[in-house]
């Protein structure tokens, strides 16, 4: 294990870095497009709804991969050039904001009715409502399956392997390959994905802790 | 106090893991493979499952066929007899050397090039056929050679774990390689554009332009990839056997009319340079 640091050290701080970056981009991405899909699914307007579910139940059932191949392969057939890592960015955001927004409605509809009744009694618009009295109450109960949701999304960015996508287990397998080693190189690899979804892990504990 | 102790514990706990699990690596060579197959009559061989024209799963009937799978029959029928079974399983690049050391298989015949590297790691027989690494693009593609890809911008597809990803960064060195799981999904990363040319050894790519008629090999090899049959190291014996064997094959004919039966249709396959 020591060996396989010291030889491709640098290699496998790069994917390292690429899986860094690919997570924070999806991450932020996710929450946000996750939330506002969310948003959309308890809104008083049908056809509002009906797009929201649509999307949710598409991107929620078919497999990561799936959708990453699709822009890996047939976007750039037909219509722009995309990356390995862009079209295994795009499949990552596009996967986890479905089971985001999945979280964060139940987040919303686990919020007593009444608190959306009370404020729209005192005169604040639908809207208003969402984002001063709802959302804030909603956020705070799903913060334990939204770490769940987050610590997947570092893990599901290994889809980046194959499409080349330049990540920690592309290199990984490269590594693996190259050494004629796989035992440890998958256990380094194992252990740097550790180091990336333990502090995290750790941080939405102590954050349940400070706002429950 | 408690916590830390606890902590400590779990680090501990991770750290036996981790020690148990690296200690696995080391088994499986004790045993003598050449004796225990002679009484059971079969030969387990690790082959390729996506390599049209070596190894190639027919989705019809779910048997892999190719050149290798018919060579490996013959080669069990001489080292067991007449009533010797060679049964197959499917192996990638990264997976064959875990499982022909974990016992899984007896011996790969993969498409594998015998590199003095690969040859710390496991046995390997003399080689049973002799190919060289090419390239392979889109018919008109400006690219006619390995030195047309040596320029900042130019996109190489390869396998991952392929003796042909490590030789093309010599002879293209400002080249960007790509390199995907299999031969499969690096021919349709070529065909949706991620790349200018595919490379790995040509025997693979004439299989490819079979079935891709407007995809075709360009510039010849440039390098030699004697592909050779892989035993665990120890096993000394199995790999005498394997010598004999295809000695015998090569001798009564056999491994001509292989030849024949799987490259006739390739156009510029050197039949005179390959027979044995």
């Amino acid at each position: 294990m020591i060996s396989i640091f010291q030889n491709y050290g640098s290699t496998l701080l790069y994917g390292l870095g690429q899986t860094l970056l690919c997570s924070i981009i999806a991450l932020v991405f996710a929450l946000v497009i996750g939330s506002g899909f969310a948003i959309l699914e308890v809104v008083p307007n049908k056809f509002l709804r009906v797009i929201a579910r649509v999307y949710i139940e598409v991107f929620r059932n078919i497999p990561l991969l799936v959708i990453t191949m699709f822009f890996y392969v047939v976007i750039p057939m037909y219509i722009v050039e995309i990356s390995g890592f862009a079209s295994g960015t795009i499949g990552l955001i596009l996967y986890s904001s479905a089971f985001i927004a999945e979280t964060v409605r139940s987040g919303i509809q686990s919020v007593d009715p009444g608190q959306m009744e009370g404020a729209r009694a005192n005169g604040l618009t639908f809207w208003q409502a969402m984002r001063y009295i709802v959302l804030p109450q909603a956020f705070r109960y799903v913060i334990p399956p939204l770490g769940n949701q987050f610590i997947n999304l570092v893990k599901n960015s290994s889809v980046l392997a194959f499409v080349a996508g330049f990540d920690l287990m592309y290199q990984g397998n490269v590594i693996a390959s190259d050494s004629l080693q796989s035992m440890s190189t998958y256990l380094c690899v194992g252990v740097l994905y550790l180091i990336l979804t333990l502090p995290l892990s750790y941080y939405m504990r102590y954050l349940e802790k400070k706002l429950a | 106090m408690k916590k830390i102790i606890s902590r400590i514990g779990l680090l501990l706990t991770l750290l036996l893991t981790v020690v148990t699990l690296s200690a696995c690596s080391s088994s499986a060579s004790q045993k003598n493979v050449l004796r225990d197959d002679k009484q059971t009559k079969t030969i387990t061989w690790g082959v390729k499952a996506d390599t049209k024209l070596f190894g190639l799963m027919d989705v019809r009937d779910n048997q892999i066929k190719g050149f290798e799978i018919d060579l490996a029959k013959a080669m069990t029928k001489q080292i067991l007899g007449k009533d010797g079974k060679a049964r197959f399983i499917q192996v990638t690049s990264q997976t064959r050397m875990p499982l022909l050391r974990n016992g899984n298989i007896d011996a790969i015949m993969a498409t594998m090039t015998i590199t003095p590297q690969r040859a710390e790691q496991v046995d390997f027989s003399r080689s049973y056929f002799d190919a060289g690494q090419a390239i392979l693009v889109k018919n008109g593609s400006p690219i006619k050679n390995v030195r047309g890809l040596n320029h900042k911008g130019a996109v190489v597809l390869g396998v991952v774990g392929s003796n042909s990803v490590q030789n093309i960064k010599k002879f293209a060195p400002k080249a960007k390689v790509l390199q995907l799981s299999d031969y499969s999904q690096a021919l349709t990363a070529l065909k949706s554009g991620q790349g200018d040319a595919l490379t790995t050894d040509n025997g693979i790519l004439y299989g490819m332009s079979i079935e891709n008629p407007g995809y075709s090999v360009v510039g010849g090899t440039f390098t030699k990839e004697p592909y050779g049959i892989a035993v665990d190291k120890g096993q000394g014996k199995m790999r005498d056997a394997m010598n004999e064997a295809l000695t015998k094959v090569e001798n009564s004919g056999q491994y001509n009319k292989l030849l024949y039966k799987w490259f006739h249709k390739v156009k510029g396959f050197d039949f005179k340079g390959a027979e044995r």
